[in-house]
């Protein structure tokens, strides 16, 4: 690998100058505002979301103002870019199909991505679609676009980088290496059998010299990570989240093989990554049929809705721990887990914290999977029989899907869902998008052999008793703040950034970007910009500390001048 | 993994029930360019004749292990989502192992066309979890309607009366289920904000109202169109639209959800008590 110095590290980019620079690896291991990049999905490996940058504090942010915003346009149709100007469009891809995507099904295009920030540039996608833009102004630098196959457009999280490359996984199941000083395209691999109707969707996770990569699937095809080689794409090792073949550890908590090997247990959220031990700690989607419970999946269904942790070098499990053993209510686990070193009942320890969408909130230890704390932090949630002795949560078989209906919370959507949860080692609190919603699951299929994916259910939402922004201390699983958003509605929510300035930034119900007060929830500072699509972000540029929110096909940049 | 819970759910701060799949987002329609690639790959219809050639073979062959429908049998797997059926074209990995045998499956003697002509067959099913079609109505009348009518009296009697409000329900809403969803939250989905009932539903529920009280003391009350932490939009009653900013507690925002004692009640039913109150609603001609 080319190791490059990082020109902003020493100062010595100069301002309006644009050139992509290499992303040094060593950025990679550092905590968040240690440097001033934002190189991966989360900021940095811990997941937490926690800039150390304090340039932006309690006390100046109601001067934050904006410093520039930008569009961006989906497709092949060139010369997108609103401010700043598009800039030609590189077209690549397997397909036939010039739509211009970008947006989820039934949605318009949108920016529901981590943005990298490397040099002086921002790297962002949506499905198909790539970009570098100047970080300066929201000039577009390049736009790539990849004509589909096909494939669930619902979203992309975001890109990888490794040196001059960038990584970006596709709706019909490629992963395509970018030149990030041009945005052409180097190599395309497939990661996943689009015929088995596999859509990747998960922003590629650079570890060393690997590329892990993860796909959604919602028919019955099993679930895995894949680690993949920076230069060639060609596979290093799969890591099956689900038993395939005899002899494989947990086939004892399936039916059958079969059902096993049909049991999804996607991955399809980026997880977190200890460098101390080289594990990559990640959160395993429900087991499939999602609704059902044939025989062939009787059993707990090792390791769909679990934490995970894989070795990145060998790509074998470590530990794991099943949070909802045999869910019947699509509620992935895949919420990002985030890494925190501190106290725990009088002893230090390096753990795991992760809210889950079945409204439950977990603590491990993250060297052996130990669970330490299980607590319910959305109150509405009326599924679980009880919480047992090794702190799992356990269903309630009465409120699987019925034919006459089954009165649920969370709905569907969950409690929480994918946008990104925050932690701040100042205030010691977890921060997490929450809604109580309620719905009627009515099973539609009797059939013993159970449906197939997400069949077999008919669901009506009965609304919600509340959307929160709510505070977690993880110490005792309690409620330290919740603010509640205003009106009626229910959200899944927004993600979260918080900072060393004490302050929590996350976009709201009503479309506005707020920073609220860390530790006590306090509103100090909106602007109302439209509904932020992404988890807000933050870095330094020439000195000064920005914020940065994905809004629909729009950015939005705020600093101090 | 459903679709829907990868969406962010930017819903606006209003409507949002979270609709049956998970709170879909409001945003806008796509751009007139959009043209939505197929979710997942699809099969060109099949030769009618290939496809009767094929049902026929795989009736003999296939059917008792693998089941008429191909979702498994006595002993078999369900093949439509099987990797290597999958991935097959024309038959072209499935012969293999038809003509082999595989595991516990014998070998079966029929030739390749044949074998293409069960492949076309196999494929003709449609492929995917979510299956409208597979949907039958199933009767969700499993309650005891007295028991309901029991239920009625201490949960809902206070606000309704099946011989003024609901008189006749059962005959307004024939569909059970309809009626369940109904009952439970009025208006369509509900809890979907300000407005009536939507998609012509027969309960009226009246809208969400807002009462804002300034500092010194004037009022507003109308029709609550938006709210945020900054900003609250209400319509008064000559239908002016008006919209004041929030600092706090200040002014005084006082929501009036006709829906409150509904929404209160979902924590405290059991699926029986609905069941039941189903059963007993349906009688209520």
């Amino acid at each position: 690998m080319k190791t490059i110095p990082n020109l902003l590290l020493t100062g010595a980019l100069l301002a309006g100058q644009i050139f992509a620079q290499a992303l040094d690896p060593s950025v990679l291991t550092k905590p968040l505002g240690a440097t001033d990049a934002w190189p991966t999905y989360s900021g940095d490996y811990s997941a937490k979301r926690y800039s150390s940058l304090k340039q932006i504090n309690q006390t100046n942010v109601k001067n934050l103002t904006l410093a520039w915003t930008s569009r961006v346009t989906p497709g092949p149709g060139g010369r997108g870019g609103g401010f700043g100007g598009g800039a030609p469009v590189i077209i690549g891809g397997e397909g036939s199909a010039d739509a211009a995507a970008g947006g989820g099904f039934g949605g318009a295009a949108s920016i529901r991505a981590s943005i990298l920030q490397v040099g002086g540039i921002l790297y962002l996608s949506m499905p198909d679609n790539a970009w570098a833009v100047d970080a300066r102004d929201g000039h577009e630098i390049w736009h790539y676009f990849w004509k589909t196959k096909g494939g669930t457009h619902i979203g992309n999280r975001g890109l990888g980088m490794w040196g001059n490359w960038l990584y970006m996984e596709t709706p019909d199941d490629y992963i395509v290496c970018l030149d990030a000083a041009t945005g052409k395209e180097r190599w395309h691999k497939e990661i996943a059998g689009f015929n088995q109707q596999y859509f990747s969707t998960m922003s590629p996770i650079v570890i060393g010299n690997h590329i892990l990569t993860g796909t959604g699937n919602d028919l019955d095809e099993p679930g895995y990570i894949r680690s993949l080689d920076p230069e060639t794409g060609d596979p290093q090792w799969t890591f099956y989240t689900v038993p395939m073949k005899k002899g494989d550890p947990g086939l004892e908590t399936w039916g059958s093989l079969d059902g096993a090997k049909h049991g999804a247990g996607n991955v399809w959220i980026p997880g977190a990554y200890d460098p101390d031990t080289h594990l990559y700690i990640v959160g395993t989607g429900n087991p499939s049929p999602a609704y059902t419970n044939p025989q062939s999946r009787e059993g707990d269904n090792l390791y769909t809705c679990s934490i995970i942790a894989v070795n990145v070098d060998t790509g074998k499990l470590a530990w794991y721990y099943q949070l909802n053993p045999h869910d019947t209510h699509d509620w992935d686990s895949t919420e990002t887990p985030i890494l925190v070193d501190g106290e725990f009942k009088g002893k230090q320890r390096k753990m795991v914290l992760h809210a889950d969408r079945n409204g439950y909130f977990y603590v491990l230890d993250r060297l052996t999977g130990e669970h330490l704390l299980t607590s319910k932090f959305s109150e509405a949630a009326n599924w679980v029989k009880e919480v047992n002795a090794k702190g799992q949560t356990i269903r309630d078989v009465s409120k699987d899907s019925t034919v006459p209906g089954s009165l649920v919370s969370p709905n569907n959507g969950g409690a929480t869902n994918w946008p990104p949860p925050a932690y701040s080692p100042d205030t010691g609190l977890f921060y997490v998008p929450q809604n109580d919603a309620y719905a009627m699951y009515y099973l539609t299929e009797t059939d013993p052999r159970g449906a197939m994916g997400l069949g077999g259910k008919d669901e009506t939402g009965l609304g919600s008793l509340g959307s929160f922004l709510t505070a977690i201390d993880y110490k005792t699983g309690k409620i330290a703040w919740r603010h509640r958003y205003p009106g009626l509605g229910g959200n899944v929510g927004n993600g979260m950034l918080t900072t060393a300035g004490r302050l929590l930034f996350a976009g709201d119900a009503g479309g506005n970007i707020v920073a609220y007060d860390a530790g006590t929830g306090k509103i100090l500072w909106h602007s109302h910009v439209g509904n932020v699509s992404n988890a807000p972000e933050t870095y330094t540029l020439d000195g000064h500390q920005y914020l940065l929110v994905g809004v629909g096909d729009q950015m939005f940049a705020f600093t101090l001048y | 993994m459903a679709l829907a819970a990868q969406l962010p759910a930017q819903l606006s701060p209003q409507p949002a029930a979270g609709g049956g799949r998970g709170g879909r987002g409001a945003a806008a329609g796509p751009p007139a360019a959009f043209v939505r690639p197929p979710a997942y790959p699809e099969r060109a219809p099949a030769d009618p004749a290939v496809l009767e050639r094929g049902k026929a073979i795989y009736g003999v062959q296939c059917n008792f292990c693998h089941g008429s429908d191909a979702r498994g049998g006595e002993g078999g797997p369900n093949l439509l989502r099987s990797e290597l059926v999958l991935n097959d074209d024309k038959g072209e990995l499935i012969a293999p192992v038809v003509q082999n045998g595989r595991g516990e499956m014998p070998k079966i003697s029929i030739t390749r066309e044949q074998i293409s002509d069960v492949a076309a067959y196999i494929h003709s099913f449609k492929v995917g979890g979510y299956d409208v079609s597979r949907m039958v109505p199933l009767s969700i009348l499993v309650g005891d309607a007295k028991a309901g009518e029991q239920t009625f009296k201490t949960m809902c009697a206070s606000c309704h009366s099946v011989t003024g409000d609901l008189k006749g329900i059962a005959s307004k809403i024939t569909d059970p289920k309809a009626l369940q969803n109904g009952w439970l939250m009025p208006g369509g989905g509900g809890g979907r904000g300000p407005g009536p009932g939507r998609g012509g539903s027969p309960f009226n529920v009246p809208p969400v109202t807002v009462t804002v009280s300034m500092a010194n003391g004037k009022k507003s009350e109308g029709r609550l169109v938006r709210i945020d932490d900054f900003i609250v939009t209400l319509t008064d009653a000559d239908g002016t639209q008006k919209t004041f900013r929030r600092d706090g507690d200040v002014p005084k925002v006082e929501i009036h959800d006709p829906l409150k004692a509904h929404k209160d009640l979902l924590p405290k039913y059991s699926d029986k008590d609905i069941h039941n109150l189903t059963s007993y609603l349906v009688t209520i001609k």
